[in-house]
């Protein structure tokens, strides 16, 4: 009837030893679970219903050539029906090596590659400089922390508008520039800036998670290692690669996912930032969006299947990332 | 970070230099954690550039929202003569901005209610026991998390517009609640993790259900966790723009992240009544957030970094 286990051993507590027969090893099953699937219930009935079918709709839609002319839909008072055609793997063919697929995806997806791999490092080593700064015995420290988590606390479509009265042309930023005798791009026009400006703006808002989970982090280091290993004459920097970093390990590896799979997923900065002026700047995610609502007709059928295929390269990416931290027995944390 | 090392300039940087250098033998007067002046000085400079960047663009936004022209943003130098709350009082009185208000609190709240209600048993089952399956839907739960909204959002759509669901606060709540509910499961499970496994056996002792216990015992020593997982939710169901911006097609059902688009996508850009919308709606929510932070912290470290 225990449940509970030990979380150091993975043992149930208490659990009787030997092995009895099937039937009642089934009953016995029943009696210690029953209570573990109630209480899950809820959350699978959700999920099924709420992402599960949704999901299962979707991979069907991608098999299709469903777009907002021969969906179901109401004009008035008048319902019509369906009329899109089963086609198979078509779209995806088309998506992965049709003609133009260069232009349509691979181009978006290098990009995004490029947009995750600089985001996340930026809100890593930034985060964990200033978790390092906020470390120390530092007078005003909890002040300093207030201000540095302002950008997390106010709504990222708040901060966007910010930054897109700044970065216009005219804005603050290039009057800034002028007048200090630089040239001053279009942030908002000319696709290597428009890239820029996403990157700079989506780590000034992602930087706040990183450097308070970090901080975190550092304060659950035991301080007695860092005392012992001044004791053995560790320089700062010695410190630094064998204590601190070993003991953020457990954090980074989490934020680092979490990172990746936010980032990857950023669909308010690029879009707020841009709406549909920057097609070279929109990663795979905002490009799904276009296609799916943000043109006329809407490609129902190749948005889906350009999410399945976001997923798809999600979860190949964090199970690998599992495995890869996984290969010395370092259990990622979720 | 600080050697005390005489030839060392103070800077973080310079102590890294010298990644192999033997133990500085010059006796320690300092204990760790503190700094020489000269390094402490370095410190307070790049946290208060770090700090101004923080602090820019939001400050920008308030100065904005004060200039009464909507080209004002292009010479703010001009602001500061005719600095007028004219804004906030036009926003307030003459655009939908109660009725955004109202849709915003409607779909969060209830996004927020739905989710942590349904998580909670949840979140508690797979802290506490290990039932077969229990990998997989582990898997599940962190699958559902990076879901891309490209995902969902056409099928969505289809089952929403079949429902006659589009355009309405349930719909989007029920949107909402396909990433909220495996969130705060996720969430709480690493808080229920915290709370001490005896407490559970003590209540099994004396007689009580796996249920009695949750609803006893844990519920009540969980309710920081159940905050945090609250904010959350009710913060993504917040700021959402894609579903928001898709689904709610009249102008008095908008969010306020899809209200704020509004201003600019007319042929007009009323830039500075968007500035002022867009601290008036940050103002309550960065509060809220500050007072929360505290457990926030606790809750993100508890829910993010352990097993």
């Amino acid at each position: 009837m225990t449940v509970a286990i030990d979380r150091a051993t993975g043992q149930r507590r208490g659990e009787p030893g030997g092995r009895p027969g099937p039937l009642s090893r089934l009953k016995q099953s029943y009696q210690r679970y029953w209570y573990a699937y109630a209480m899950i219930a809820p959350v699978v009935v959700v999920l099924g219903v709420l992402v599960l079918y949704p999901l299962a709709r979707g991979l069907y839609l991608t098999l299709t050539n469903a777009n907002s002319l021969n969906s179901a839909r109401t004009i008035g008072a008048n319902h019509i029906e369906a009329t899109y055609e089963f086609i198979g793997f078509d779209n995806y063919a088309d998506i992965l090596w049709g003609p133009t697929s260069y232009d349509r995806f691979w181009s978006h997806f290098i990009w995004t590659i490029v947009w995750t791999a600089l985001c996340v490092a930026l809100h890593y080593f930034i985060g964990l400089g200033l978790a390092l700064l906020l470390n120390q015995k530092l007078r005003g420290r909890t002040f300093y922390r207030l201000i540095l988590v302002l950008p997390w606390a106010v709504p990222t479509f708040v901060t966007v508008f910010g930054w897109r009265f700044m970065l216009a042309d005219g804005g603050v930023i290039n009057a800034g520039l002028e007048a200090l005798h630089l040239p001053a791009p279009l942030w908002l026009e000319d696709t290597f800036w428009q890239r820029f400006a996403a990157i700079m703006v989506n780590t000034w808002c992602g930087v706040p998670f990183m450097m308070v989970s970090l901080l975190g982090g550092l304060q659950s280091i035991d301080s007695s290692l860092y005392e012992a290993a001044e004791m053995d004459g560790a320089s700062a920097w010695q410190r630094f690669r064998y204590v601190t970093l070993p003991g953020l390990r457990s954090v980074s590896s989490t934020v680092v996912l979490l990172g990746v799979i936010w980032t990857f997923n950023q669909f308010a900065v690029i879009f707020l930032l841009f709406g549909d002026t920057a097609p070279e700047a929109q990663i795979l995610v905002t490009w799904a969006y276009y296609l799916g609502f943000g043109q006329q007709p809407r490609d129902f059928a190749q948005s889906a299947a350009y999410g399945i295929l976001l997923l798809a390269i999600l979860i190949v990416f964090t199970s690998v990332y599992r495995r890869w931290l996984n290969r010395d027995e370092q259990q990622l944390a979720i | 970070m600080s050697t005390t090392t005489p030839t060392t300039t103070g800077t973080a940087t310079a102590a890294a230099d010298r990644p192999t250098a033997p133990a500085p033998s010059a006796p320690r007067s300092r204990r760790r954690g503190e700094n020489s002046r000269a390094g402490s000085l370095a410190s307070h400079a790049i946290l208060i550039v770090a700090s101004l960047a923080a602090l820019f663009p939001i400050a920008w936004l308030v100065f904005l929202s004060l200039g009464p022209d909507k080209d004002d943003y292009l010479h703010p130098g001009r602001i500061f003569g005719k600095m007028t709350f004219a804004n906030y009082s036009h926003v307030l009185q003459e655009t939908p901005f109660f009725d955004w208000l109202i849709s915003t609190l409607v779909v969060s709240l209830g996004t927020t209610v739905l989710g942590v209600l349904i998580a909670a048993t949840t979140g508690y089952a797979v802290s506490r026991m290990r039932f077969p399956g229990y990998r997989k839907f582990m898997w599940v739960l962190l699958v559902t998390q990076m879901f891309p909204v490209a995902v969902l959002m056409v099928p969505m759509y289809e089952i929403l517009s079949e429902l006659r669901l589009v355009d309405s606060y349930l719909g989007l709540v029920l949107v909402y609640c396909s990433t909220a509910v495996p969130y705060c499961a996720w969430l709480l499970k690493g808080y229920f993790d915290t709370i001490p496994f005896e407490i559970d056996e003590a209540g099994r002792v004396d007689g009580l259900t796996p249920f009695g216990t949750f609803a006893r015992l844990i519920l009540p020593l969980a309710k920081p966790g159940l905050a945090v997982a609250a904010f959350y939710s009710f913060i993504t169901a917040f700021g959402e723009v894609a579903f928001a911006s898709t689904f709610m097609l009249s102008d008095t059902k908008y969010t306020f992240a899809v209200g704020l688009q509004s201003f600019v996508s007319e042929h007009d850009a009323q830039r500075n009544l968007m500035a002022a919308t867009a601290v008036l709606v940050a103002i309550p929510v960065s509060a809220f957030f500050y007072l929360v932070q505290k457990n926030l912290v606790t809750g993100l470290t508890a829910g993010g970094t352990k097993g």
